[in-house]
Parts: structure tokens; C-alpha cells; sequence
């Protein structure tokens, strides 16, 4: 039915069975759109947050998939300015991931903010003091250059790259994208960081404030780091996932383990900064505020933010990934390669998680006590809705575009008029460069 | 007009004093428009601009002892007008006004981000989680000089600035520029039947305010007065709600001390 849509050489699942999927997917995604009309028409009533909880689940979503998405800026930098080279072969899908993540963050966003429609505000009338202000700036114009990155992708489909003007424009784009590259790396950098300011800022919020250098706390560098070093491990998880959900290799093993050498040199380096900083705030910062560690861990009800948030944090979710991701047997052990990433990927979560709900928790003032939260049936379906969203994109860019340049080398299509059923190469993968004309010329 | 020479509005509550009548409460909410739901059981989604919270020192019967704390918006000051939320808001949908030290919002700017909630440890910034709705007949008592709040936008305590505004409009007619104490009180103010909430300006040595409490301007208005204090000093939030006491526990619960450090030596 749609045949003609499929990349040429590689082997796509039937239609009824791809339409049969997005349609369950497609499912999950409505219930996400009518608890998110429920909150835009009836407001935001229709959550759990309170005047304590101001921030809760969403804010906490927004960082965390942002982190998570900072596979496709680190991924792009370290590709195109650095030279890795051999990263051409998963930075399509870096930057759908980033892609997804970040469209749905400013999805998150809309929903999050108590007037919709005076969204723009931020723009119009800037604070340029805000961590805030900085954050939806970046985020806002690294959106733009994710679609700049996206746009030859999809222009890449076989029936669109048929159209000369097209196909001549994703080769000039491809030409050019260092530049995008460099400036999704710059705006990245201040975005990942001015959201670590979010919490880092907040002088009277013990829990999340740090000291720093000039405007920025040190949140502001720990962010960026980290999700520079857990972005690529979550490309790396869904890479990993997708293959064992489409039953064959779609990236070389060492293209990935480049990836998982350089995040976990990332996040072992990162683990020691976050150390210190944990150390230097314990029992520096917070004292002079007249807090102590236990007075941030201990009292709250069920031990939610336990002592245990920060042993997970660090040492479970950071020691041990860095620890497997810098060995060479680590990279190469599936199991480990697969614990090392998706702890990783759990870790930066869990780490804007106390950073958001954990500064909100803790009682500032003496005589008040631990606030809880949890989020209500629409405040969770829209925050799974960016993944049904997600999982739909994905789906549809991996049936209908080169996301994976090694897959037609991976999975040879065997065709029955080769002799003795022998595989049949259908493109040199060796080419670097196709030949700049139109696939029909 | 030069910072120096500007107002300070502050409020001196002598806790002593206080009986955790409500008064301050109702009066508030009926001054400044503040919206009630049918059930407001949950007081965290309560609209509360004053506050009084109950306090404790702990001790068994009979040594036990309470007292009552109103808490408006401290109209922090921090250092220079850099207070928690001023700061951080990304449409400057609020403000520090260094003419009144008073800590503007800006509803029809607000776009309900929430980000000063969370800067602010006092919880006197508030979301408006539904839109107004008053008991039949209600909205003809409701106050014409300050305007109802729409769902989706943070209010808080003004100081009762329309009442400011109010009495310099009263001032400039009659050809004046400045106001005499009693020419401007916060409702609250004028509600309390202890007299335990005094409204004036810090800036003034005339007025009962700064009688009171002392403030030192050379260290961001620390209290001069041994039995004043201020809530989470230490955090450097330079608040403009000044508290009495004559009961050290009451002193000391204003803010966060480590087990070894005394009231008067800490940081």
C-alpha cells in the first residue's frame, strides 16, 4: 500500500500490521489530548500542584526530557566540530529524538502556564535577570535549528527527493550543517544550564540553591554536563530499543560504543563535579543558611526524599554507568552496555526530579511541614502524551525515512533471483557522497 | 525621586499581642477581593494573602506555650530590590518599587508560570487555580479600587497599595507630596482590635515603625531592637515584616539554626 514511500533495499513490516500500531499508539495519544483540552478549558484546577507544589510533574518532565534530548546538540558537536565522523551514522536519529523531546517540552510548556495564550509574554516582555526568560529563548530558537536538522531527513524520502528543488536542498543543507550544528551546541549549552539555574537561583530555597561563578550557580554547569553525558546514553537506550523491537542491527557496534566511551568519560568526569558540589552545599552552603543535610533527608513522610534519593542518585545511576561505559568490556557486554545506559538515563531523571520537587518539598519555614504531591490522572496522560507522540514520530520516520544509513548494509534484502540466495548489495555503503542529481534522473 | 529619600513601607506585629483573632485575615480578603471557594478545606489551594499560622514550643503540659503569627508578603527587599521573586520572573509581571518598597504584581501580566511560587519560602504567592465566583449579590460589596484576579495568574499582599495611591492623589490636590503616617494604613492594619500590627514607613524616624524595631540601615535593616527579628533572615531575602517578642523560643522559630548556634551568633 505504501511501498512506494519505504526506503529503496531495506525490509519495512506490513501496512496493516504499521497502521494496526499506530492506531494503539494513537489511543494513548488522545487520552493525553483530552486530559490536555481539560486543562486548557477548565485550567489548571485539574491538577493535583497546589500553592506549595507550584512546580510538580510537567516542570519536572520539561527538564528531564530536555536532558534526555541533549543526545542531538552533543551528538551534532561532537560530529561536526570535533570530527568524530564515524557519529554520521546515529546522528539522524540523535536528532529525532532531540527533536521529539524538545517539541514536547514547549508542548509541556503550554499546558504547564496558568494562561495559555499569553505564552508570549516571556518574549514581549523579558526579564532578562530570569533563568526562565533565558531558557525559553534557547529553547525556543534550538527548536528551530532541530527542524533545520530534521527537514533533510524528511526530505530524504524517496518520493520527495525525487523533486530536483529537494533534492538539491538537502544537499546544501547537509553541507552547511556544521554551522547548525555549532549553534545548537552554543544555544544548548545555556539552555541545559540556565535550567539548572531554575533551582540553583532560588537564594531562599536551601535545597536548591548553589554558589557559582558571576550570575550562574553551579547547577548551571552540573546540567549542561549532564546531559551532555546522559543524552547520548538515552540515544544509545532507544537506538538499542528500536533494534530489538524491528529485530535487526540498525547501527554498528562500534559507532556505538564511540558514543557510550566518550558519555561515560562525560558523566564519570560529571559524577566527580556533582560530588563536590553535593559536598561543598552540605556543609557549606546550607549550614550558612542554618540548614543541615539531615534537615533535607529526614522527616518527610514515607521517606520519599530520603537519604536513599541521594545514594541512588550518585552512586547507583552515576558510579556505576561511568564505571562500565569507560571499560572496554563494559561498552562491549550487551547486558552491561544496556544497565550502564538506561541507569544513566534514570539518573539525570531522578536528578531534575529533586531538583524540582525535592527544593518545593523541604520546609523553609520553621513552623511549617513536608508538602506532598501526587499528580493527578491528567497531569500524568499529558505528560505520557509526548511519548505516545514520540513513539508515533519515531515509528513513522524509521517506515518512511533513512534514519539509519548502515541498515541497508546491516540487513541485506535477499532477493530470490540471486543465485544459491545469495545477498544482493542494493547501494555501496561505502559511498560517502550519493551523486548530486535526482534519484529518477 | 533618590532611592534614599524614598518610602520604605514596613509592618511591625508584636506577636505578644496577637490573639489569632482573624481579624487581619477578613479584613484582608475583603479589601482586596480575594476569592473564596464554597469548601476550602485544602488550605494549600487557598487564597490567604494574610496568614496567621499557630506556633508551638513543643513542650508538654503545663510549660506548654502558643502563639500567633500573621504572616503577609514580606515585601522583601533582598539585596539592592534582587528579592526571590522579583528575580526571577520572566515577564516581569512583578516588581520592587524602590519609591515604597513595596513588591508590585501585575495580573494582567502574569502568565501563570509560577516561578515566583517557588522562589518564594513564605508561600504568600498564590495561584488562582479557578476563576472568581462570588455568592449571588456579593459583587456589589466587592471593593471597586482593586480589581478581581482571573484564573491562571499569581496574586499576593500589596500593602493595600491602592490605598497608597489613594492618599497621594488625596496629597497632590491638596498640594502636598508627602502623607502623614495615619494617611496610609494597610487594611489589616486598621482591622487588628490588639493593635498588635503597626504599618509606617522604615525610612522615617518619626514614625512607629522604625521606633519600634530600629532598623540598621548599614546591614539591610537588621533589627536594633533585641526583641525584633525577622523570618529567615539568614536566607537574605531582607524582609519588611518585623516581629516582637519578649519569648526567645517565639524569636527563634523565625528562623533555621544549627544545634550549636545561638540566636544572636549566627551568620
Amino acid at each position: 500500500m505504501d511501498t512506494a514511500l519505504i526506503p529503496e533495499g531495506v525490509k519495512r513490516c506490513p501496512a496493516w500490521q504499521f497502521i494496526l500500531w499506530i492506531g494503539l499508539v494513537g489511543v494513548v495519544l488522545l487520552w493525553g489530548v483530552y486530559a490536555m483540552l481539560l486543562c486548557w478549558i477548565k485550567g489548571l484546577n485539574q491538577t493535583n500542584m497546589n500553592n506549595a507544589y507550584g512546580f510538580a510533574l510537567w516542570i519536572w518532565a520539561d527538564l528531564a526530557i530536555i536532558a534526555l534530548g541533549g543526545g542531538a546538540f552533543f551528538t551534532g558537536l561532537l560530529k561536526y566540530i570535533m570530527g568524530k565522523d564515524q557519529l554520521k551514522n546515529i546522528i539522524n536519529y540523535a536528532v529525532l529524538i532531540g527533536f521529539i523531546c524538545y517539541s514536547s517540552a514547549l508542548l509541556i510548556l503550554a499546558i504547564d502556564i496558568g494562561q495559555p495564550l499569553r505564552g508570549w509574554f516571556i518574549f514581549w516582555h523579558a526579564n532578562v535577570h530570569s533563568m526562565l526568560t533565558e531558557v525559553a529563548f534557547c529553547l525556543t530558537c534550538y527548536f528551530g535549528v532541530l527542524c533545520i536538522e530534521y527537514l533533510p531527513l524528511v526530505l530524504e524520502n524517496r518520493q520527495v527527493d525525487r523533486v530536483p528543488f529537494f533534492h538539491n536542498l538537502t544537499h546544501n543543507m547537509h553541507e552547511i550543517m556544521a554551522v547548525f550544528a555549532a549553534t545548537g551546541a552554543f544555544l544548548s549549552f545555556f539552555h541545559q544550564g540556565s535550567l539548572g539555574g531554575v533551582a540553583g537561583v532560588l537564594f531562599a530555597r536551601p535545597f536548591g540553591y548553589r554558589t557559582g561563578v558571576l550570575v550562574w550557580p553551579w547547577t548551571f554547569f552540573l546540567f549542561t554536563w549532564s546531559a551532555a553525558a546522559c543524552g547520548p546514553c538515552f540515544t544509545i537506550f532507544i537506538t538499542k530499543l528500536t533494534e530489538k523491537i524491528v529485530r535487526k542491527k540498525l547501527v554498528q557496534d562500534n559507532v556505538i560504543e564511540l558514543l557510550a566511551k566518550i558519555a561515560g568519560w562525560m558523566l564519570a568526569t560529571y559524577v566527580i563535579a556533582k560530588i563536590f558540589d553535593t559536598a561543598y552545599w552540605a556543609f557549606v552552603t546550607a549550614p550558612s543558611k542554618g540548614f543541615t543535610v539531615s534537615d533535607f533527608y529526614t522527616g518527610n513522610p514515607g521517606s520519599i526524599y530520603g537519604y536513599w534519593i541521594l545514594v541512588m542518585e550518585i552512586v547507583v545511576c552515576g558510579v556505576l554507568p561511568a564505571a562500565i561505559l569507560i571499560t572496554d568490556k563494559g561498552r562491549k557486554t550487551q547486558a552491561t552496555l544496556w544497565l550502564a545506559v538506561i541507569l544513566a538515563a534514570v539518573g539525570v531523571c531522578l536528578n531534575r526530579w529533586v531538583m524540582v520537587l525535592q527544593v518545593l518539598a523541604v520546609p523553609v519555614l520553621t513552623f511549617e511541614s513536608w508538602a506532598t504531591y501526587f499528580p493527578s490522572w491528567q497531569e500524568i496522560a499529558t505528560t505520557i502524551l509526548p511519548v505516545a507522540y514520540g513513539v508515533i514520530l519515531i515509528s513513522l520516520s524509521y517506515r518512511y525515512l533513512p534514519v539509519f544509513p548502515q541498515e541497508k548494509e546491516l540487513n541485506p534484502m535477499v532477493s530470490p533471483h540471486t543465485p544459491e540466495g545469495r545477498a544482493e548489495p542494493q547501494a555501496s555503503p561505502a559511498s560517502p557522497e550519493p551523486a548530486l542529481s535526482p534519484a529518477e534522473s | 525621586m533618590k532611592h534614599a529619600n524614598a518610602k520604605k513601607f514596613g509592618m511591625v506585629i508584636d506577636l505578644d499581642k496577637c490573639t489569632g483573632c482573624g481579624s487581619c485575615m477578613v479584613a484582608c480578603m475583603a479589601e482586596n477581593n480575594v476569592p473564596f471557594r464554597e469548601d476550602e478545606t485544602d488550605k494549600l489551594l487557598s487564597l490567604s494573602w494574610m496568614r496567621v499560622y499557630r506556633l508551638t514550643n513543643g513542650k508538654p503540659f503545663p510549660d506548654t506555650e502558643e502563639c500567633y503569627l500573621p504572616r503577609p508578603c514580606m515585601q522583601c527587599e533582598g539585596h539592592h530590590g534582587h528579592s526571590p521573586c522579583v528575580s526571577v520572573c520572566p515577564a516581569t509581571a512583578t516588581d520592587y518599587d524602590t519609591n515604597t518598597g513595596i513588591v508590585s504584581q501585575i495580573y494582567t501580566r502574569c502568565f501563570g508560570c509560577r516561578y515566583c511560587m517557588a522562589a518564594c519560602p513564605y508561600h504568600v504567592r498564590l495561584f488562582n487555580w479557578w476563576d472568581p465566583v462570588w455568592p449571588d449579590g456579593m459583587e456589589k460589596s466587592l471593593n471597586p479600587n482593586v480589581s478581581v484576579r482571573m484564573r491562571g495568574v499569581v496574586e499576593k499582599c500589596s500593602f493595600c497599595i491602592h490605598r497608597y495611591q489613594q492618599a497621594m492623589d488625596k496629597a497632590f490636590v491638596e498640594g502636598r507630596r508627602e502623607l502623614e503616617e495615619d494617611e496610609y494604613q494597610t487594611a489589616c492594619t486598621q482591622a487588628c482590635p490588639a493593635g498588635a500590627i503597626t504599618f509606617g514607613d522604615l525610612n522615617n524616624p518619626e514614625h512607629a515603625v522604625y521606633q519600634m524595631v530600629q532598623p540598621d540601615a548599614q546591614h539591610e535593616g537588621r533589627p536594633e531592637n533585641p526583641t525584633a527579628f525577622r523570618l529567615l533572615e539568614r536566607l537574605g531575602t531582607n524582609p519588611k515584616i518585623y516581629y516582637l517578642s519578649r519569648r526567645e523560643w517565639v524569636r527563634r522559630a523565625g528562623d533555621n539554626y544549627l544545634a550549636r548556634e545561638s540566636q544572636s551568633h549566627a551568620g
